[in-house]
């Protein structure tokens, strides 16, 4: 009863299926516990997510956060590293953001400007990576713990220098000045109206054409370079990795930069995507999201898409259910989204044996034996 | 087929066999572990069964040790029909188990290890004592004399082995099944555990000897059964079977059980190894002072048991490891603890290696065939592909063009390399590094786990590429893979070179002892002289 038996299609295509619709299903019993008929709750979802005017747009916005957070933990998973540090390599992604543009935002013209911000991002987010890489290639300190602890020192540090050095002269929050005008990422209903389809106004910016351009880099990395072969290769066995000739600290290190650069990344979407400037907690829990988009997609760029696209959805469309039931509060559609983690994630192999059981017993016994 | 049904030779006919299995099934999801097996072991006799790994034996002991539960079929015990559910029924039966690794605590005393779990009494000084009466009555009608307060983690392995074999009697076993119990004995301690065998026989107790070693089939059972593809394909009298058709059963088809050596001219030197010492990660040093040089065109073997510091001489000639004192030169290039070597500039010297350990080492079992027959030449655009891209087409070209110039099966790139059999994964492994035509091959238990077809296949192309030339180092546990294969044989013991020998002045004898430690035969009468006097002290 190998799990390696089971055809792919069934290992990244049923399975997580399976999945979504029990975590759908126990959501459903409890929404009908309270009261409400699970199926209008789930039609008004779903037309929140996509139906309404802007909902998609939406909806794709928030795709774009999880997509580099799902991305960022898939690359350093590759090398059987487990980042959880997204939440503050994101922050410190936006803090380079933010640092590029009012620096140079009266210098550089907008566009170049723009273009240093997207660099900075990556590279603020690499360096946040890179140090618990380092720690836990050269001083054994678990990377689990380290990058939780770097979440921390992330929000901590933003908290010192928006409150602080970065804070907007004559204001209160603490937040940066807002950027010059014309510093920030195109608006995609904005391109496409200019190109003639009417499309309703959403937050939805350049950002995502960034997502896409990363989930198919990040596809070209692991399965078609040498470097992405090395980084699975010591992932899967580090002694493999030695015997092979290569040093496991050094490949360890690298996959934590190109982590925290793609968790880094995700700072344009909400910093030069929206709010042009930097304000506090912009992350709002997108890093830690992104575990359960990175299972749940298999670490590969294409499930990623597809449970992004979900986790998309479900924050749109939870938005919109809280919005249309009174009885549906924001903790209930949190739970649904809890829900839909647990199954797809934490019990992302629950039903794989009962699946290969009955896949088994309809495929014809080809007899043999070694046991 | 060869099946039929024999009578016992160990005398009393009328006495109902010790072990009597009939139609026993046993199915691991699609995998029909064990089909239709019958067995007769006759009490009082020693009984081996045979066959290549995944031929079903170790499903086969499983059951009759109550691991697992036959899914149809009858077992009696000395004429009584049983059910084994646990080990506890198979204990309660009068079947006794000493495993291939042992289930002993190392920092227990031997009589606690053997009434762990047989207290016997809530006040442990009241079993202590009641044990170690009756275990000195065991000990002296069988033979089996051990010292009951010496330390586990003190004696030697085949001392150890020799507590399990106590264990088990005190728990009442009338038949013992002993599963690979050579595997790291040298040859003297094999032959005491066979005397031991015998002497048991002798008192009537019956042995079942699971093994894949012909030799010890021949040199020590009454009977013998054969299994392959987890049925029983044979049941034969030891006497009037020889190890070519034991061979053949195994396997299904004739193999050579050598390959034919034919001595060839040795080159100049290209490796050398001088005062070679290292030390452990906690310090404990593991490579003292070994020297010695290999010539182009000679396989150089390693001999010696198990952990006597083998393993991190490959590794420290691999680069993998770094060496404390001493140099190993390869061509030109000087390596020590000043100037070391990683993997990968050893490779850039010439040199391959075919890892001791494949699963963790030599393959990466999540990874497609075609990526494992490229690990460790993905820097090499001749396999991969331009860099820093790699082109899938020529990965899988490269690694088609290995299963068939080895013959590896499936023949199929993109399967996944945990799918395949042990002797296959290890092909796999031999072509990529002889494809790589290295200077010099290090080459270590090339043929463990690996089924009978395979190692002749495998030891065919190692004497090939020592005729093209290449200097071969070959680390094995199997002597006689060693004597078969080797042009010199270093003999290691305690992480010391005990000497070399040429082929010539190499004997099983002589090899035995140097890898024991001891150079003469009054050592081992001295050994066994202070091993009574340990008997001695209860």
């Amino acid at each position: 009863m190998n799990k390696d038996a089971l055809p792919r299609w069934i290992d990244i295509g049923l399975l997580p299926l399976i999945n979504l619709l029990a975590a759908l299903i126990v959501s459903g019993i409890i929404i009908a516990i309270i009261g409400e008929n699970p199926f209008v709750a789930m039609g008004v979802m779903l037309k929140g997510a996509f139906v309404y005017k802007g909902a998609l747009g939406y909806t794709l916005f928030y795709t774009t956060n999880f997509i580099f957070t799902g991305l960022a933990v898939a690359v350093a998973f590759h090398a059987m590293l487990f980042n959880i540090g997204g939440e503050g390599q994101a922050m410190i992604g936006g803090l380079g953001v933010g640092l590029v543009c009012i620096a140079l935002d009266s210098l550089l013209p907008p566009f170049l400007v723009v273009v240093l911000a997207i660099a900075a991002a990556a590279l603020f987010g690499a360096v946040w990576g890179v140090i618990p890489g380092w720690l836990q290639a050269r001083r054994g300190s678990h990377i689990v713990i380290t990058t939780i602890m770097f979440n921390f020192i992330a929000a901590s540090v933003m908290v010192w220098l928006l409150a602080g050095m970065l804070m907007a002269p004559g204001q209160m929050s603490p937040e940066t000045r807002s950027f010059a005008e014309g510093v920030g990422l195109p608006q995609i209903h904005d391109v496409l109206n200019a190109m003639g389809f009417s499309v309703a106004k959403s937050p939805l910016n350049f950002s995502f054409v960034v997502a896409l351009l990363a989930s198919f880099g990040v596809w070209v990395l692991i399965w078609r370079t040498r470097l992405g072969y090395v980084i699975r290769a010591t992932g899967h066995s580090e002694r493999a990795a030695i015997y092979a000739g290569h040093n496991p600290a050094y490949i360890i290190m690298i996959a934590m930069a190109i982590s925290g650069g793609l968790a880094g990344l995700m700072s344009l979407n909400e910093i030069l995507g929206v709010q042009e400037r930097v304000i506090l907690n912009f992350t709002s829990g997108y890093g830690f999201t992104g575990i359960a988009v990175a299972l749940m997609g298999r670490n590969h760029p294409v499930g990623i898409l597809f449970a992004s696209l979900l986790f998309g959805a479900l924050y749109q469309g939870g938005a919109e259910l809280d919005f249309e039931f009174q009885t549906i509060t924001r903790e209930m559609v949190l739970m649904i989204q809890g829900l839909i983690i647990l199954f797809s994630g934490a019990l992302a192999y629950l039903f794989a044996p009962l699946v290969a059981r009955i896949y088994f017993r309809l495929k014809v016994p080809s007899g043999g034996g070694d046991g | 087929m060869h099946k039929k049904t024999l009578s016992d030779t160990g005398g009393a006919d009328t006495a109902p066999p010790a072990i009597y299995l009939k139609n026993i099934y046993k199915s691991f999801g699609a995998v029909q572990a064990n089909k239709d097996i019958d067995l007769h072991v006759s009490a009082g006799t020693i009984h081996g069964i045979v066959g290549e790994n995944g031929a079903g034996k170790s499903t086969l002991v499983s059951i009759l040790y109550g691991f697992y539960t036959a899914d149809r079929g009858k077992t009696e015990i000395f004429g009584a029909p049983v059910v084994l559910r646990s080990t506890a029924d198979a204990i309660a039966a009068g079947i006794g188990m000493v495993h291939q690794h042992f289930m002993l605590v190392p920092n227990f005393s031997v009589l606690e290890n053997i009434i762990l779990g047989h207290e016997g009494s809530s006040s442990l000084q009241a079993g202590l004592e009641k044990a170690t009466k009756e275990l000195q009555n065991i000990a002296d009608k069988y033979g089996l004399q051990v010292d009951l307060h010496a330390l586990v983690q003190d004696l030697p392995v085949g001392l150890q082995q020799r507590v399990e074999i106590l264990k088990a009697l005190y728990r009442g076993a009338r038949v013992l099944i002993l599963d690979e119990p050579t595997g790291v004995l040298t040859p003297q301690e094999t032959k005491q555990l066979f005397e031991i065998l015998r002497s048991l026989r002798a008192q009537g107790v019956t042995i079942l000897l699971i093994t894949h070693k012909l030799k010890e089939i021949m040199a020590v059972t009454d009977n013998v059964s054969v299994m392959r593809g987890g049925e029983m394909v044979a049941h034969l009298e030891t006497q009037k079977t020889s190890p070519e058709q034991l061979a053949e059963l195994m396997v299904g088809r004739p193999v050579l059980l050598t390959v034919g050596y034919d001595s060839a001219e040795a080159g100049d030197i290209c490796l050398q190894v001088e005062h070679l010492s290292m030390r452990d990660d906690s310090g404990k040093s593991c490579l003292q002072d070994i020297s010695f040089s290999v010539r182009r065109g000679e396989i150089f073997g390693i001999a010696g048991v198990s952990g006597n510091g083998q393993s991190e001489l490959l590794e420290v000639l691999a680069g993998i490891s770094a060496l404390d004192a001493g140099r190993v030169v390869i061509g030109t290039t000087e390596i020590s603890a000043d100037n070391p070597a990683t993997p990968a500039e050893v490779k850039e010297l010439g040199l391959a290696h075919i890892p001791e350990d494949r699963h963790a080492m030599g393959l990466i079992l999540p990874f497609t065939a075609a990526e494992t027959a490229m690990l460790g030449y993905e820097e090499r655009g001749a396999v991969s592909g331009r860099s820093p891209f790699l082109s899938p087409d020529k990965i899988t070209r490269h690694c088609a063009k290995l299963m068939t110039d080895f013959d590896i099966r499936p023949a199929d790139p993109n399967l996944k390399s945990n799918l395949f059999s042990g002797g296959n994964q290890q092909k796999i492994v031999v072509a990529r590094e002889i494809s790589a035509h290295p200077d010099i091959l290090l080459v270590g238990q090339p043929t463990r786990g690996v089924d009978i077809g395979a190692i002749e296949f495998i030891h065919k192309q190692l004497l090939a590429l020592r005729d093209a030339g290449c200097a071969i180092i070959l680390v094995s546990v199997e002597l006689d893979e060693i004597l078969n294969l080797s042009d010199r044989i270093m003999v290691m013991n305690a992480g010391q070179n005990m000497g070399i020998l040429v082929r010539e002045d190499a004997d099983v004898q002589k090899i035995g002892l140097m890898m024991a430690g001891l150079e003469n035969t009054g050592n081992i009468a001295t050994s066994l002289a202070s091993e009574k006097k340990g008997g001695k002290h209860e």
